[in-house]
């Protein structure tokens, strides 16, 4: 059974903010909400800055759902964390008790009044009917029923951010891992892009396989 | 006529007293259960037309919606997606 995740390459993350933006656009998200955000630390300082691209984690023991007093959190066959916002109270116990902050709560009015909380669904929409209007306004976009995966993951330009199934994204890191190289190599400008070359390989296969093999 | 009118004074106030009835408004919550809608399963969908560049999958069909789902996570794996 897939257990779907993010996992985030803080080597490779440039602050580009791509995800951001593609999570906003597919869903439509209101303003003043973010499901994904950037974090960087250092930043500034030459060689010391590393970013990393944080949303709602997907937990498998979720701190917002212990917390709840309605009870509007499930968690799918997927393993992704997801509430109903029709039974949602916009209490903000989840926001203090999620160590990602990723709960967010659209201002629903004067005096600070908050709305219903809305996160990351890992692009798998609500309790609604899959694909329906209704799911869109008050989820987003439903990619998972489309056979797609997270539009965040699918736009990483370097592909920092990978999502999918833990096991299959933590053998995508390992083996990327294995292979980094050196200077621009370590968040993988060529192995992202490309060497410019049809047929070329990367630096660390040149040795390994026969050059022209590419299909 | 008076046997009409009757009938239709019953029906009135059957209806209007029908807006007095006390229904439970509130929802009677289990401890640690989840207390809202089901959901839909992802592969309970149909595929979406070939333009919109999703999946192929048999519908209602779990591990043929899991095998291409695993094909698209492979994408991510710049390795395996340029050098093949």
């Amino acid at each position: 059974m897939a257990r779907m995740k993010f996992l985030c390459d803080a080597e490779r993350c440039i602050e580009c903010n791509g995800c951001v933006t593609a999570c906003k656009n597919e869903h439509e998200v209101p303003w003043g909400v973010n499901r994904r955000r950037v974090v960087t630390i250092n930043d500034g300082v030459v060689g010391a800055e590393k970013s990393i691209s944080v949303a709602c984690m997907h937990c498998s023991d979720a701190p917002c759902m212990a917390v709840c007093p309605v009870d509007c959190f499930y968690r799918t066959d997927d393993g992704v964390v997801l509430h109903d916002k029709d039974l949602c109270i916009g209490c903000g116990y989840c926001f203090y008790a999620c160590p990602f902050g990723a709960p967010q709560f659209p201002q629903a009015g004067a005096f600070g009044l908050r709305g219903k909380m809305d996160k990351c669904t890992f692009c798998a929409g609500g309790p609604e009917k899959d694909q329906s209007a209704a799911e869109f306004q008050k989820y987003g976009r439903n990619r998972l029923s489309e056979g797609k995966l997270p539009a965040c993951a699918e736009m990483c330009s370097t592909k920092a951010l990978l999502g999918g199934d833990g096991d299959v994204i933590a053998d995508i890191y390992r083996e990327r891992v294995l292979r980094r190289g050196r200077g621009s190599e370590v968040w993988g400008w060529g192995t992202a892009y490309g060497p410019g070359r049809p047929g070329a390989q990367p630096p660390q296969q040149q040795q390994q396989q026969p050059s022209g093999t590419r299909s | 006529m008076r046997r009409g009118l009757l009938l239709l004074s019953a029906l009135a106030l059957a209806i209007g007293l029908n807006a007095c009835g006390e229904r439970d408004q509130v929802v009677v919550y289990k401890q640690g259960k989840y207390q809202g809608k089901p959901d839909g399963l992802p592969w309970d969908s149909e595929s979406p037309a070939a333009e919109l560049r999703g999946g192929k999958w048999t519908k209602g069909d779990r591990n043929s919606w899991e095998d291409q789902i695993k094909q698209r996570q492979l994408a991510q794996h710049e390795h395996k997606r340029i050098y093949q």
